[in-house]
C-alpha cells in the first residue's frame, strides 16, 4: 500500500521511530495531508517541538482534540471541501486520571486513588504509561471522535511499542504475589504470610523507608476491583491495532543508529503480528543525479589539484564535495533499501534533508509532496 | 587551552543531548581524545542500546569493562546489573535474585521513580571515589530523560526519608553539584529544534540541578571547503569538465555545503546569544561512523579545545 492510499482510506496510522528523526513532524504531515484530500483527520502528539506546536495551534490547547481554523492549515484555499484538521497534545496524567474515574466504581474510590502517592508515580513516571496512554487517547478518538482518520504519535523512546503489553505490565504489576497479601485488611494476614516475605519485605522497607511499603499498600487496596475493566479496554485497544485499517509507519533518519532502531520496532510488531505499512526516511541527502561513481570524481579532483593556477584548486574542491555527497547519497540508499526490505515495509519513502526546519504548514506541505505526491 | 587541563577539570563528565544529536560520537571522540593524551579514560554507557561498539571498533560493551585501545575502557552500566550489584555488596544476593524473579523490582520501581536511575548513578560516583580512571566519560540518555536522570537524586531525598538509598541520593547530588567532580557536556546539531531543546536542558540543568555545563559540542557542522566562486565557461573548458549536467551537479552540490555551512553558522550564533556557553564545533561526517571517523574527530576536537580560551571553564 502506499502512504497515500494510507492517508485517503486508513483508519488509523501509528507513527513510531527513535529520537530526532522527524516522528512528529511526520504525524502532523500525513494529518494534514488527510485533511487536504478532503478527510476528517485528528492528530495526536507527544511533545512537539515549540513552532510546529503554535502551527498547530496546540500552545491554546489542552489534552481533548479541537479542530484547528481552516484558513490556519489551507491559507491558499485549496483543500476538498469537506476537510478537517484537528490536533490534541497528549497529557499522560490527565488521560490516567480520566481513565480511573471511568473504571473506578465510586468517587470516593476514584479520589482515594488519585490521592495516593504510588499511583502518581505510576501515572506520571513509570515507563510505558506514556505509550500505553497515547493508545487510550487513540482508543477514545475511535469511540467517540468520529475521525475518518486518526494519526498517532508515539513517545521517542526504546519503550515505544510497551503499549504492546503495557495491559500485561499493569496486571502483573497489580497481580503482584507480594503484594497481594497486604492488600488484606488485619493484622492476621502478616502473621499468615510466610516468613520468608516478612523477611523479604523488612528488607524492602529497610532499603526504601517504610512510608514508600504503606503508599503501595494503600494503593493495592484503593484499586482492587478496577483490574478486570483496565484490562478488558486494554484488550479493545489490541484489537483495534490489529483491523486491517490499522497501519505503522516506521521513521527513521539514514543514521545507522536510527535504522537499527526502526529494524528493532519492527521486529516487536512482528511479535505481535501486527504489520509495518510504510518506512519514512527523513533527512536523506541529495546524490545531484550524475554518476553513482564517488571514486571516479574524487580522482578528477586528483587531477585538477595537480594543474596549475587556483581554477585547478577551485574545481578540485568541487569535484570532492559532490563525490563526498554521491558517496553519501548511495551509503544512505543502500543502507535504507536493504533494511526496508528486512523490516517488511511495503514502501519506503525517502524525504530530502530540507534547508529549514520543518515548524509551519508551507514546510508540512514540503515534505508531503515526499510523502503522498 | 591544552587537552589534559580540559579533561582534568572533572573526574567525571556526563555527555547528553536530544536523540540522534552524536552523543555516542562525541563521547567516543573525547574519550579517544583524552587517552591520546596520556590519560586513563573510562567510558560507560548506561542505556543499555548505543553505537559505541561500533563507533570505537569493540565488541559490544558488557557490564565487565573492556579495554578499546591503550588508556581507553569501556562498560555498561544498566540499572538492573547496578541493582544486583548494590544488594550482592550488602549481603543480599538471595534477595535480589527473589526481587527481579517475583516482579517484585517493578513495583519497587514503581513507588520510587528515580530509584533506577540513583542506582546508576550511586554507581558511577563509586566509580569516582575509586578513581577507577582519571577521566569517566558517561554517555547519557536521551535529553528529556537526562533532566529527570539527572533530578532523580533530588526527587529521591523527597520520597525517601530515611535508609541507604537516601544516603546515596545524597551522595550523588554532592557529586553532581560540585564541578571540580561532574560537569555535563551538551551536544547539539547546528539546527533549529535542537538548539532550543539545547537551550531548555541547559537552562534546567544549572537551575534545577545545580549542575555546571562544560562547552557545548555542535556536532554536525559541514565546513566549507573553497567553494567560492562562479565556475567560468573558461575553468570548465581548460578542465575539461564532461557535460553540462556535470557542471550543474557541480554548481548545486557546492551550493548545497554551503548553505548548510552558512545556516549552522547562524544557528551557532544564536546558540552563543541564547547560552553563552564556549562552543567546540565537530564537521559533518559523510563516511560510517566508525574507528577511522572517530579517529578524525578526536583530532578535531582536540584542536577546538587547544582554541578554547584559557577562561573557558
Amino acid at each position: 500500500m502506499t502512504i497515500s492510499k494510507l492517508v485517503d482510506s486508513g483508519h488509523v496510522v501509528i507513527c513510531c521511530g527513535t529520537g530526532g528523526v522527524g516522528k512528529t513532524t511526520t504525524s502532523a504531515v500525513l494529518a494534514l495531508a488527510a485533511a487536504r484530500r478532503g478527510r476528517n483527520a485528528v492528530v495526536v502528539t507527544i511533545d512537539p517541538a515549540k513552532r510546529l506546536a503554535d502551527t498547530l495551534g496546540l500552545s491554546e490547547l489542552g489534552d481533548t482534540a479541537q479542530e484547528i481554523p481552516r484558513s490556519r492549515w489551507d491559507p491558499a484555499g485549496v483543500a476538498k471541501g469537506d476537510g478537517r484538521l484537528s490536533a490534541l497534545m497528549l497529557d499522560t496524567e490527565a488521560t490516567f486520571d480520566s481513565l480511573v474515574h471511568k473504571h473506578a466504581h465510586s468517587k470516593e474510590q476514584a479520589e482515594r486513588i488519585l490521592d495516593n502517592r504510588f499511583y502518581r508515580n505510576i501515572a506520571g513516571a513509570l515507563s510505558g504509561t506514556q505509550e500505553y496512554m497515547a493508545m487510550e487517547k487513540l482508543h477514545e478518538l475511535h469511540e467517540e471522535g468520529g475521525y475518518d482518520l486518526i494519526i498517532v504519535d508515539t513517545p521517542p523512546t526504546r519503550h515505544a511499542l510497551d503499549f504492546l503489553d503495557a495491559p500485561e505490565r499493569l496486571t502483573r504489576l497489580l497481580n503482584n504475589r507480594i503484594f497481594r497479601f497486604l492488600m488484606m485488611p488485619t493484622r492476621r494476614s502478616m502473621k499468615l504470610a510466610s516468613f520468608a516475605a516478612q523477611a523479604f519485605l523488612k528488607t524492602v522497607a529497610k532499603v526504601i523507608g517504610t512510608e514508600v511499603i504503606d503508599d503501595i499498600v494503600a494503593f493495592f487496596r484503593a484499586f482492587e476491583g478496577m483490574e478486570q475493566g483496565f484490562r478488558d479496554r486494554a484488550g479493545r485497544v489490541l484489537e483495534l491495532l490489529s483491523e486491517a485499517d490499522t497501519s505503522f509507519v516506521l521513521v527513521t533518519s539514514p543514521r545507522r543508529d536510527a535504522v537499527d532502531e526502526a529494524e528493532f520496532f519492527a521486529a516487536r510488531l512482528r511479535e505481535s503480528e501486527l504489520h509495518v505499512a510504510a518506512l519514512v526516511v527523513n533527512r536523506v541527502h541529495p546524490d545531484f543525479g550524475v554518476t553513482d561513481d564517488p571514486e571516479q570524481l574524487r580522482r578528477r579532483a586528483k587531477e585538477l589539484a595537480q594543474t596549475d593556477g587556483d581554477a585547478g584548486d577551485r574545481l578540485s574542491a568541487r569535484y570532492e564535495n559532490l563525490a563526498d555527497y554521491v558517496q553519501l547519497a548511495r551509503h544512505e540508499r543502500g543502507e535504507l533499501a536493504r533494511a526496508g526490505e528486512r523490516i517488511g515495509a511495503g514502501v519506503v519513502a525517502y524525504v530530502p534533508a530540507l534547508a529549514h526546519d520543518v515548524v509551519d504548514i508551507a514546510a508540512l506541505d514540503a515534505v508531503s509532496f515526499y510523502l503522498v505526491g | 587551552m591544552e587537552l589534559h587541563d580540559f579533561c582534568s577539570t572533572s573526574r567525571v563528565a556526563i555527555v547528553a543531548g536530544k536523540g540522534g544529536v552524536g552523543k555516542t560520537t562525541v563521547t567516543a571522540a573525547l574519550g579517544t581524545a583524552a587517552a591520546r593524551a596520556g590519560m586513563s579514560v573510562l567510558i560507560v554507557e548506561v542505556e543499555g542500546k548505543s553505537g559505541l561498539s561500533a563507533a570505537l571498533g569493540c565488541p559490544p560493551l558488557t557490564y565487565e569493562e573492556q579495554e578499546v585501545s591503550p588508556g581507553l575502557r569501556a562498560r555498561t552500566l544498566t540499572p538492573d546489573e547496578a541493582l544486583l550489584e548494590y544488594l550482592e555488596d550488602r549481603g543480599l544476593r538471595r534477595v535480589s535474585k527473589q526481587l527481579v524473579k517475583s516482579g517484585a523490582l517493578d513495583v519497587v520501581a514503581t513507588a520510587v521513580p528515580g530509584m533506577k536511575d540513583i542506582l546508576v548513578l550511586g554507581k558511577v560516583k563509586q566509580l569516582e571515589q575509586s578513581r577507577a580512571a582519571d577521566l569517566i566519560l558517561i554517555d547519557a540518555p536521551a535529553a528529556g530523560h537526562a533532566i529527570t536522570f539527572l533530578l532523580s537524586a533530588r526527587g529521591m531525598i523527597d520520597a525517601v526519608r530515611v535508609g541507604p538509598v537516601r544516603k546515596q541520593a545524597e551522595d550523588v547530588i554532592a557529586l553532581l553539584s560540585d564541578p571540580a567532580r561532574c560537569r555535563v557536556m551538551l551536544v547539539t546539531l547546528p539546527e533549529e529544534t535542537p538548539v532550543n531543546e539545547l537551550v531548555e536542558t541547559a537552562f534546567a540543568l544549572e537551575d534545577r540541578v545545580g549542575i555546571k555545563l562544560a562547552p557545548v559540542v555542535i556536532n554536525g557542522v559541514p565546513d566549507d571547503l573553497a567553494l567560492v566562486g562562479a565556475i567560468t565557461a573558461q575553468d570548465a573548458a581548460a578542465a575539461g569538465i564532461g557535460s553540462p549536467a556535470e557542471q550543474r551537479a557541480l554548481d548545486a552540490a557546492a551550493s548545497f555545503r554551503h548553505e548548510r555551512h552558512e545556516l549552522a553558522g547562524a544557528q551557532c550564533e544564536r546558540l552563543r546569544s541564547l547560552f553563552p556557553l564556549p562552543q567546540l564545533c565537530l564537521p559533518f561526517v559523510f563516511d560510517t561512523i566508525g574507528p577511522a571517523a572517530i579517529d578524525r574527530l578526536a583530532t578535531t576536537l582536540t584542536d577546538e579545545i587547544v582554541n578554547l580560551p584559557g577562561s573557558a571553564l
